[in-house]
């Protein structure tokens, strides 16, 4: 918390988002992300968890406040850029090959074929898919396809990876599993993580604090430290401690619940 | 556990093991439409012959046969003028609607201001506009590409337009994302999305194309070596040479399915592996 604060990789400086239609998306946001996190954003729907995530990856340009990444990272590390993107649907290119998908970014970045062939392999294996480079999207399931979608997040080894609910849609096993191996992974690469989710559990188990919104306007109004060690294995899940996180964090979730239904009885 | 089992690391495997059975597969598949068209012209010719029909008012599938042999002379040289008629205006459409599709993607203001336009010559019936093209346009020829082109060219466009706008909203994100120069984006996102789009408006601008060669060249009522088929059947219309008019009409439902089937197997060819359209 203490590192977060003093050397954030990213912050959010009292953002607004304003749409075109007026509806304020986010108020005066403070977010700041170091590079160790794993901050999960945690919220009703239409809090503006993922127009937040937007404006961090610089999808979206602020109505007002500053975007700022640290100093001293340019914004492409080893031409590759500093950041990674995983979206609620694995969002991938139906007419290209698996290792095709995950070559994506680099390709864009003007990586030749061959010399890119050794990261994909790379993150092909490090997802689990390292026999299913040649396989097409609509032949895989629903999990794997994320699975792709978080290797191709991870081939330009980011240095903070987005993620806007990305398991939502899977099975709760499924789910399970990857929320494993993606802390599996962020521990082998050592990159952050801002995570949208609106699954209590979720952001429990995975993040070291969770922040908490309400919405209209969306804003954080309660940020709760996960403070247990990884790797959290499955007894974390089953625990008394885990037990009690979850009842703070459903207790926030609840007043932000209420504090949502306020700013709309207020804007009405 | 990552991996799930059983699932092919690509389609080679599954297609080479049963490729014997899939080719009977795909014979027995073509089995009842043939025998459908042969129980058609064999009840034709049972037809004609019990009933003793003249041929002048329907002539046998045998004797149109026949017809197509003996006059092959007279209407090789229309068919082919037909064909290239029906292609060169289509390859037209499809340069003219690819084009102005990129355009208004490009530009909604161009879009606002030319797809009206577009839009009020696809509506307006091609035999309508055909004589005053006739008006204008010096040379025959040049005139029928222009009232064929006219009629292809519109499906070409509304297809490819809403191909290139329906390319994945998280996949423009990613190439955001990731700066992707404009080119980038056109061919590795824009180009593919729109494909298949872009397919469906050429099968339909295919069939279109030849019904407008047709209808123009009927319209235009032109005589003399550079005519079509069209003109072959109007003309056996006045000498009430009812099998030739048959013969003529053979020709063009045969270019007609040769069209349909030859943008089938681009499709398959295109996007045989990897789109929703093609999979059995």
């Amino acid at each position: 918390m203490n590192a977060t604060a003093a050397s954030p990789l990213v912050r959010l400086h009292r953002v607004d988002k304003r749409y075109p239609n007026g509806a304020l998306a986010l108020a005066g946001l403070d977010l700041a992300v170091g590079s160790d996190d794993f901050l999960a954003l945690l919220g009703p729907s239409g809090c503006g968890k993922s127009t937040a995530l937007r404006v961090l990856a610089g999808l979206l340009p602020p109505s007002a406040g500053r975007l700022q990444w640290a100093a001293d990272l340019p914004e492409e590390v080893d031409g590759a850029p500093r950041l990674g993107f995983v979206f609620q649907e694995p969002a991938l290119m139906p007419w290209a090959r698996v290792a095709d998908n995950v070559y994506l970014p680099l390709r864009l970045r003007g990586v030749s074929r061959d010399a890119a062939a050794e990261a994909v392999d790379d993150a092909l294996r490090r997802v689990g898919l390292a026999g299913h480079a040649d396989a097409w999207p609509r032949e895989l399931s629903g999990g794997m396809r994320m699975r792709v979608s978080i290797a191709r997040a991870l081939v330009t080894r980011p240095r903070l990876l987005l993620l806007d609910e990305p398991f939502a849609a899977l099975d709760e096993i499924t789910r399970l599993r990857l929320n494993e191996d993606l802390l599996a992974l962020r521990a082998e690469q050592g990159f952050a993580v801002v995570f949208v989710t609106h699954s209590v559990y979720e952001s429990i188990y995975l993040a070291k604090r969770v922040a908490v919104m309400a919405a209209r306007p969306g804003r954080v109004v309660a940020e709760l430290p996960i403070d247990e060690p990884y790797p959290r294995l499955e007894s974390f899940r089953t625990s008394a401690r885990y037990n009690a996180h979850c009842i703070a964090v459903s207790q926030a979730l609840r007043a932000a619940f209420e504090a949502s239904r306020a700013g709309a009885a207020a804007s009405a | 556990m990552r991996v799930r089992a059983g699932v092919p690391s690509g389609a080679e495997p599954a297609r080479t093991n049963g490729h014997g059975r899939s080719a009977a597969r795909a014979a027995l598949r073509r089995l009842p439409p043939l025998m459908a068209v042969l129980v058609l012209l064999l009840g034709w010719e049972a037809l004609v012959r019990l009933r003793g029909i003249p041929h002048y008012i329907l002539p046998a599938p045998s004797l149109v046969a026949r017809t197509l042999v003996e006059r092959w002379d007279s209407l090789l040289p229309s068919l082919w003028f037909t064909l290239r008629l029906t292609l060169l205006a289509l390859a037209a459409a499809v340069a003219g609607g690819v084009l102005l599709a990129s355009a208004f993607v490009l530009s909604r203001r161009v879009e606002r201001a030319l797809y009206p336009l577009a839009v009020v010559l696809q509506v307006t019936p091609i035999v309508a506009i055909a004589p005053l093209i006739l008006i204008y346009v010096q040379s025959t020829t040049a005139a029928l590409l222009l009232c064929t082109w006219i009629v292809a060219f519109f499906p070409i466009l509304a297809n490819t337009l809403v191909g290139l706008r329906s390319a994945d909203a998280h996949l423009r994100d990613l190439f955001r994302l990731y700066r992707a120069t404009p080119l980038q984006r056109l061919q590795l996102l824009l180009v593919p999305s729109a494909l298949p789009y872009f397919i469906a408006g050429l099968k339909i601008a295919g069939g279109l194309s030849l019904i407008a060669a047709v209808t123009a060249e009927m319209v235009a009522g032109a005589a003399g070596k550079e005519t079509g088929l069209a003109s072959r059947i109007f003309e056996a219309s006045f000498r009430t040479d009812t099998p030739k008019m048959f013969a003529g009409l053979a020709l063009l439902a045969a270019t007609g399915v040769m069209i349909f089937w030859a943008f089938n197997a681009l499709a398959r060819m295109l996007l045989g592996r990897w789109h929703a359209s093609q999979r059995d």
